[in-house]
């Protein structure tokens, strides 16, 4: 398969004290992540919250300026391009959010959501268009077409907002999708409708997805890949039943023990959960990252940064693996 | 999410659940009275009609009394108070006018007699008593007499009159002549001395007997089914030499508003007043708030430095003394009210409102489908105007119909200074007119009150409709 995207050491800084007489501070939101997503592959980014899974989804959809590193879609670099030249890439990538009560203007139809991606792209006559929105409800599953196109958004249902969102984010019939965290605020009994959906829309039109999440148990429906955040760094990459079956980083290992385990054999068993939380990004840990809560931490932990270690198709960044 | 429950709202939504407030009704109710009356008004008296009339010529309004009250205080004050009678010959013959002219054979005189009868049935003696005379093709001015007969059969001759010119007008409540003859009459009937003033009119309209010395004692002679008379007799000469005479016996009351000084009828100021006032307050209204809105989404979009330059130029325009600087402007240049409303918008295009709709803006910037637009490549102006504006708009509209009654005040308050508009009657006007008049002072109470009540009135109208929208679109003052 063709390579899509690739993004190399990426970094975003979140300037958070601007530096008049003394130094500026920054929040290093993504320290130095690099990806590569082939055509139609789906791709979860999983890790806690602050960790920077959604800045770096934000910033790889051009929606932040990145402050290093580098980002190319199809052969082109487009980490500094200019908004004006950037119209074929906002086509080509789009995004579903996380909230869909929030990502949805309140004054609209359903109709009209659907059709400013299309006016904006200067896609199709007025009847085409038409057509398109129809065909988009339809792929998402919000029928009849008619009855859903007249509804303003607070008539709908979370589960059919969230639809709404798919059918905005593949209108444009999109390469490359990201998905912040798109069932997280819905109830439990539709997320699995929602990433069904996904997944079949994936299939069937090709797309590629970056599916950002903090639940891990999520990922399996949907992707073949992994990437494992925590505090800005990618710490392990692989495919997704390797990494499952067999976790490399201890913090990955932290995670797949911390999933509920619906054995009620194992209900006593005791979680070996990490203790303390995540660093600050302001001023992170030197060394590894991961160290102050890492039950396996050495010496060169606290001193240098582990670097990405090939291991078969996988990725891990620690000193376990790598040479000293 | 915050108040900014807003973006559900169509305005159809908006009119239907602000009739549903008894002080929405009420305020709508008011102000769709106001503008039919601007409608009618407007048609009626069309703007250059309404400025002639107004700034213009006796010829409008001298048949009309100085000074009167409204019609409707004759039910207050429980008096039949005069109303004007005319009695013009040009319109006989007909009920109470006679006139007869017979020429002299053998040279081009001609004998008129003209007789002018009227009922005087009220309370009260009236303001004024004038004659007017229209006389034609004469060769040397005629020359008549003048008989005031009472009902009770008095007959008093008030002057002998030579018509000078073809619209002479003898005043003759004012004429010395005519009071001198009024005195003496007066003395005839009662033989005895008064120091006390009576005016010519009340000497004319009264019962004759002792009671005629003191304004005190003085009684209206009612003239029941009999007439009081106006007799012209005279002399003209020449060929097709024709005299007619008008009588006007001024009221006290005139109209739904009364009268000034100048014999103008208020009621028409008051309602003209009500479109000047209407389209002047929404006008500035609707455009300052239309201008902050957008100045303050630019502001909060943008920020940097966009945000910095607007923001230290709202504080500069917070701190200019607005309306001082809107009198030096307006005492220099006399400016119409179009140029008024201009100069009202430069002066207030950054004001403090800017401040808080720019606050709502940097939070409903940062709102997901704000995001999600980026994402799908919408640019910032479309951004601005379609997903931010429409979504901040209907919190803005109670501040917007609530600043109406302002910008009205404003206006009344500059023209009240003799520096709002110099043609059109306006509510401000009037109540300068009657400051400078003293209306207060001299008890024409009407002169000022009707026109602040127009103010009251007005204002009320959108407060209400104001507080009621404000229901609607900030949930959080809603009744239950």
């Amino acid at each position: 398969m063709a390579k899509l995207l690739e993004i190399k050491g990426l970094k975003k800084y979140f300037e958070i004290k601007k530096g008049f007489f003394s130094k500026p501070v920054f929040l290093k939101a993504v320290d130095g992540v690099s990806l590569e997503i082939k055509k139609g592959e789906a791709v979860s980014i999983v890790g806690e919250s602050g960790c920077g899974k959604t800045t770096l989804g934000k910033t790889i959809l051009r929606l932040y300026e990145p402050t290093g590193g580098k980002i190319v879609f199809e052969g082109r670099d487009i980490t500094h391009e200019e908004a004006k030249n950037l119209m074929w890439y906002r086509r080509a990538a789009s995004l579903v959010q996380q909230d869909p009560y929030g990502s949805l203007p309140s004054f609209f139809t359903i109709y009209k959501i659907l059709e400013e991606p299309l006016i904006i792209h200067k896609v199709g006559t007025k009847e085409e268009r038409r057509e398109m929105i129809y065909k988009a409800l339809e792929a998402v599953k919000l029928t009849p077409v008619d009855f859903f196109a007249s509804k303003y958004p607070h008539m709908l249902s979370g589960g059919q907002m969230q639809r709404v969102c798919l059918a905005r984010a593949i209108i444009l019939k999109p390469k490359f999708i990201v998905a912040d965290e798109p069932v997280s605020m819905l109830d439990a009994s539709v997320r699995i409708e929602i990433l069904k959906l996904m997944r079949e829309l994936q299939e069937k039109m090709g797309v590629s997805f970056i599916y950002i999440t903090h639940d891990l148990a999520t990922t399996r429906y949907f992707s073949e890949k992994l990437m494992i955040m925590y505090a800005g760094k990618a710490v392990e990459k692989g495919p997704i039943e390797k990494v499952i079956a067999d976790p490399l980083h201890p913090y990955t290992e932290a995670l797949l023990n911390a999933i509920p385990d619906p054995e009620p054999e194992n209900r006593k068993k005791i979680r070996h959960v990490p203790p303390g939380e995540p660093p600050n990004l302001v001023n992170p840990p030197p060394g590894c990252r991961f160290h102050p809560r890492c039950p396996r931490a050495m010496d060169i932990c606290r001193e240098k940064e582990p670097p990405e270690v090939k291991i078969g198709d996988r990725t891990v960044a620690c000193w376990l693996y790598s040479e000293k | 999410m915050s108040t900014v429950a807003g973006g559900e709202f169509s305005a159809k939504a908006i009119i239907k659940e602000l009739l549903s407030y008894k002080s929405g009704l009420l305020g709508v109710g008011i102000l769709l009275v106001l503008t039919a009356l601007s409608i009618y008004i407007v048609v009626a008296i069309p703007y250059n009609k309404a400025i002639e009339m107004w700034r213009g010529s006796e010829k409008y309004w001298i048949d009309v009394p100085r000074y009167a009250q409204p019609v409707w205080i004759k039910y207050f004050v429980g008096k039949n108070l005069p109303e004007t009678i005319i009695i013009d010959s040009r319109k006989g013959p007909g009920v109470g006018i006679y006139k007869a002219i017979t020429p002299i054979h053998g040279t081009d005189f001609k004998q008129v007699e003209i007789v002018l009868s009227f009922e005087y049935n009220y309370d009260d003696f009236p303001s004024e008593v004038n004659l007017f005379f229209y006389a034609k093709n004469y060769t040397s001015p005629p020359l008549v007499k003048i008989y005031w007969e009472k009902p009770d059969g008095q007959k008093i001759l008030l002057k002998t009159y030579a018509i000078k010119k073809p619209d002479a007008i003898l005043f003759i409540t004012i004429d010395e002549e005519i009071t001198r003859t009024l005195e003496n009459f007066m003395y005839s009937v009662t033989k005895k001395e008064t120091e006390e003033y009576i005016p010519p009119q009340a000497i004319l309209f009264a019962v004759d007997d002792e009671s005629m010395a003191s304004m005190k004692t003085i009684k209206v002679l009612k003239s029941g089914s009999k007439y009081y008379r106006l007799i012209i007799k005279g002399i003209m000469q020449g060929k097709d030499a024709d005299i007619d005479a008008k009588l006007v016996v001024y009221g006290k009351v005139y109209g739904w508003a009364g009268t000034d000084h100048l014999r103008r009828d208020i009621g028409l100021a008051l309602l003209w007043g009500i479109p000047v006032a209407i389209s002047f307050g929404l006008s500035a209204s609707l455009i300052t708030s239309i201008l902050h809105l957008i100045i303050a989404t630019i502001s909060g979009y943008y920020g940097g430095i966009v945000d910095s330059i607007i923001q230290r130029m709202t504080e500069i325009y917070m701190i200019i003394p607005f309306l001082p600087f809107l009198i030096i402007i307006s005492a220099f240049y006399k400016i119409d009210i179009v140029i008024l409303l201009v100069v009202v918008i430069v002066l207030s295009i950054f004001s403090g409102g800017i401040k808080s709709t720019r606050a709502l803006v940097m939070q409903i910037k940062s709102y997901p489908y704000i995001e999600a637009a980026k994402a799908y490549g919408a640019s910032d102006l479309r951004i601005i105007l379609m997903y931010i504006i429409p979504k901040i708009l209907p919190p803005l509209i109670p501040g917007l119909i609530g600043a109406v009654p302002g910008f009205v005040f404003l206006e009344a308050g500059l023209s009240f200074l003799g520096l709002g508009d110099p043609y059109l009657p306006t509510w401000g006007k009037v109540i300068n007119d009657a400051y400078s008049n003293g209306a207060m002072y001299k008890g024409y109470w009407w002169w000022l009150t009707l026109p602040s009540l127009m103010l009251i009135i007005t204002s009320i109208a959108f407060a209400l409709i104001g507080f009621a929208l404000d229901k609607i679109v900030n949930p959080k003052l809603r009744e239950l």
